[in-house]
């Protein structure tokens, strides 16, 4: 009985241990071997945002979540996985939030509309400041 | 004791706010000579002094570490070297509205001192309002946030300095962007007071003037030094990531450089009188609005500051006073004022009108793109808003701006015609062709890149096209200030768009004796190390890099665990050559007994901060070149009126 106790504790003691310290998942701090897909790897990387930080992109934190999401990202790429499909798939799991490309959507859009206006404001501007005056 | 005597110096001061707006207020219903107006001037002297009191005083017990203080208790620790001590006294909220207040005061009091060429009216109004907006600050300090607040039971122990804090580029980065924030605090006062006595002249632009350009050199300089410590603090070799933060001191710089800009036209032709003005009260929002963002706990979550709103709310309340009263008295009075000379678009003014306009725009773009996720957070709608979104966003308005700023100098005053810079304007066109083919078969880059290093190389030239045909030595030092400026602008163009273009990354995992390369550096892991320091342990990487095989240099990235917070942080190693830096991080133990390690070799990286530094120094120059006309012209007033009285006595 007592075994069997000590046993149940012990599985229970292991996904504590697993939080602690496990070591980074391998291609949190390593590069793939091909330029061309290392390269598209990076890209990604840069536009998703490390969830555990602030205003940091996966591609510049130490965050153990960011390294996990190197991972991700490298071994799906290796897979020959599109770039944007992998946005999705994170996408689905962690919501908008974690991609740093703009899309226009129902909650977004002022985004874009407003520096159009911008550029409709500025020539405006110039047109009435310069108008019929050479 | 000294604590007490801090706070009593910052209460005494408030009173003196109070006097100093109130004597002003009763000069303009006056005629400006009344008794308690004469008190004006110096109860602005006098609260300088007061809050550089109050200031000493926290510097005295964070560097003494006076535990029974609760913001020494709460931000400091024994353990922690001296300069860190003192410079900790600004690394939290309190100590760092009490510095904003301190350069404030001390800023209020020279203008007092020394600004003698404007109507006695507009000053007075002037420092009225000067006197008004640092009251908010007063009761901000000593009603929400009092430094100086003792605890009961003296703490035993501090609770430590953010370690990423403890570092000397940190400890001098706050007070620099202050002084920008606070000079620009001088530019609304100045502002507000030509408002009310609707005094918009050529003399208030060049009161005005240093103000800007001080504030503008220390902003740049804040911004340059934010940039680096990003850079090599962080350990991913990132040096802007358009974060809130980063974001609420670039848009003061923003504002801040349009209205430099518009303000020399104002002070040299007497025209952009409401602009400038206008442009006055954006650039302090834009400072208001920073520290707002920074300081009220918003940018953590928009949830975070509705659980703990005092701060953030005292600030919001001052902030919608002060511009909401500023923009209000704008609107009355803004038909009152004319707008001035009028020029044609193909003039210095025109094109400087087109810069202004550009500059605003990138500055409404990043004022959207950092408040639009706060926004919809609290409808709990989560957005993020990024590089992939600013960098394309802003290059709209930016790569137009800087056509302008390559060509616009060449242009005459009030009307000139395009044909007689043809040649100049043929220069900078064909450097853009040539530059984006070059770059376009040279390197494998994105356009953004591209355009930036095309951009930079036309840039670099043109900033010199002004000197052409004039005798140098007889060059004004503000027209060098400009050049040189503008050639910085150049250089940071480049070393961004060189860092996107070609910088290498390498991240490896040795053995201890193992090599790796990055770019032309091949670097070998010679051993690994624990290290120890006053608050710290570490693990450093003995390394040996070489380029192209030339002479190594060792070199030691350290990992370090502070326990005073419990932190980790890297330690990185530059190597700085004249056309790039290899920057080096060690990184933790792999299972494999092999150790990690990051390696970047960034080409031109450091144009970055050089540029920056350049910018800088263009704008003390031109600062010290103004001045001097200043005072020559004050000497020469002096004399006149000197001469003018002997011929009256004569006669």
């Amino acid at each position: 009985m007592r075994v069997l106790i000590a046993l149940l504790m012990a599985l229970m003691a292991v996904p504590l241990a697993a939080q602690g310290d496990v070591p980074p998942a391998p291609y949190a701090y390593r590069q793939l071997d091909d330029p061309a897909q290392e390269a598209a790897a990076q890209e990604l990387m840069e536009t998703l945002r490390c969830l555990k930080c602030q205003s940091q992109s996966i591609a510049d934190s130490d965050a153990p979540m960011a390294g996990d999401m190197r991972h991700q990202v490298r071994i799906r790429i290796a897979d020959g996985e599109e770039p944007e499909a992998i946005r999705r798939w994170l996408m689905d799991r962690y919501g908008d939030y974690v991609s740093y490309e703009p899309v226009m959507s129902a909650t977004t859009w002022p985004l874009f509309v407003i520096p159009i206006l911008l550029v409709l404001l500025a020539m405006l501007i110039f047109r009435r400041r310069f108008r019929g005056r050479t | 004791m000294i604590a007490e005597i801090g706070l009593a110096a910052l209460w005494l001061a408030a009173a003196l706010a109070v006097l100093q707006l109130a004597g002003g207020l009763l000069a303009l219903r006056g005629d400006g000579a009344n008794e308690i107006a004469a008190l004006t001037r110096p109860a602005a002297v006098l609260q300088g002094g007061l809050v550089a009191l109050a200031f000493g005083a926290l510097l005295w017990v964070f560097a003494i570490t006076d535990l029974s203080v609760k913001l020494v208790a709460t931000s400091s620790h024994t353990a922690k070297p001296l300069i860190f001590k003192i410079s900790g006294a600004w690394g939290n909220h309190e100590g760092s509205m009490l510095l904003w207040v301190t350069v404030m005061a001390l800023a209020g009091a020279l203008i007092a001192a020394i600004e003698r060429r404007l109507p006695e009216r507009t000053m007075q109004a002037t420092l009225a309002a000067q006197g008004f907006v640092a009251l908010g600050f007063y009761a901000f300090l000593l009603l929400s946030s009092n430094p100086f607040e003792r605890l009961p039971q003296p703490a035993v122990e501090g609770l430590g300095l953010n370690p990423l804090l403890q570092d000397i580029g940190l400890a001098f980065h706050p007070p620099t962007l202050y002084i920008g924030y606070v000079g620009l605090s001088v530019a609304f006062s100045f502002a507000v007071g030509a408002l009310i006595t609707r005094q918009v002249t050529p003399d208030f632009a060049r009161a005005m003037r240093p103000w800007i350009l001080g504030a503008w050199v220390f902003l740049t300089l804040g911004l340059t030094a934010g940039s680096y410590w990003a850079y090599y603090e962080l350990g991913w070799g990132g040096y802007w990531f358009w974060d809130p933060v980063e974001n609420a001191a670039l848009m003061p710089w923003l504002a801040a450089t349009a209205l430099l800009h518009s303000a020399s036209v104002l002070a040299g032709r007497d025209a952009l009188r409401v602009w400038t003005i206008m442009l006055g009260v954006v650039a302090f929002s834009m400072s208001m609005l920073g520290t707002f963002l920074v300081r009220s706990g918003v940018l953590t979550s928009v949830h975070a500051f509705a659980v703990d709103p005092e701060r953030g709310s005292f600030i919001l309340f001052l902030l919608a006073i002060y511009i909401g009263g500023a923009l209000l008295l704008f609107a009355l009075r803004a038909g009152a004022i004319s707008e001035g000379e009028r020029f044609s678009m193909a003039s210095r003014e025109g094109a400087l009108v087109v810069n202004n306009v550009m500059l605003s725009a990138i500055l409404a773009v990043v004022l959207l793109g950092t408040l639009y996720p706060l926004l919809t957070e609290a409808f709990d709608v989560r957005v993020s808003v990024g590089p992939p979104y600013f960098n394309p966003v802003g290059a709209i308005f930016a790569f137009p701006m800087l056509t302008v700023m390559a060509v616009g100098p060449l242009l005459r005053w009030r009307q000139d015609r395009w044909g007689r810079i043809s040649k100049e304007m043929g220069l900078v066109a064909a450097l853009l062709l040539a530059g984006v083919v070059l770059f376009g078969l040279l390197a494998e880059a994105s356009l953004l890149a591209l355009l930036g290093l095309t951009f930079a190389v036309a840039l670099a030239a043109a900033s010199f096209l002004p000197l052409k045909g004039r005798n140098l030595r007889r060059v004004p030092i503000a027209t060098w200030g400009m050049v040189v400026a503008h050639l910085g602008v150049a250089m940071m163009l480049f070393g961004m768009a060189s860092e996107s273009a070609f910088s290498k990354e390498k991240l490896a995992a040795l053995e201890e004796g193992g090599m790796t390369s990055v770019g032309p550096w091949s670097v070998r892991l010679e051993a690994v190390e624990p290290v120890a320091g006053p608050n710290w342990t570490a693990i450093a990487g003995r390394m040996s890099a070489s380029y192209e095989q030339g002479e190594p240099v060792q070199i030691a990235p350290q990992s370090r665990n502070f326990w005073a917070p419990p932190q980790q942080t890297t330690e990185s190693v530059l190597i700085t050559r004249w056309d790039g830096q290899l920057y080096a991080v060690m990184g933790g133990s792999s299972t494999d007994g092999r150790w990690q390690v990051r390696l970047w070799w960034k080409p031109f990286v450091t144009f970055i901060w050089y540029g920056g530094l350049l910018v800088a120094l263009g704008g003390v120059m031109a600062l010290v070149g103004r001045v001097r006309v200043d005072l020559r012209r004050r000497l020469v007033r002096r004399k006149l009126a000197e001469r003018r009285n002997d011929m009256e006595t004569a006669v």
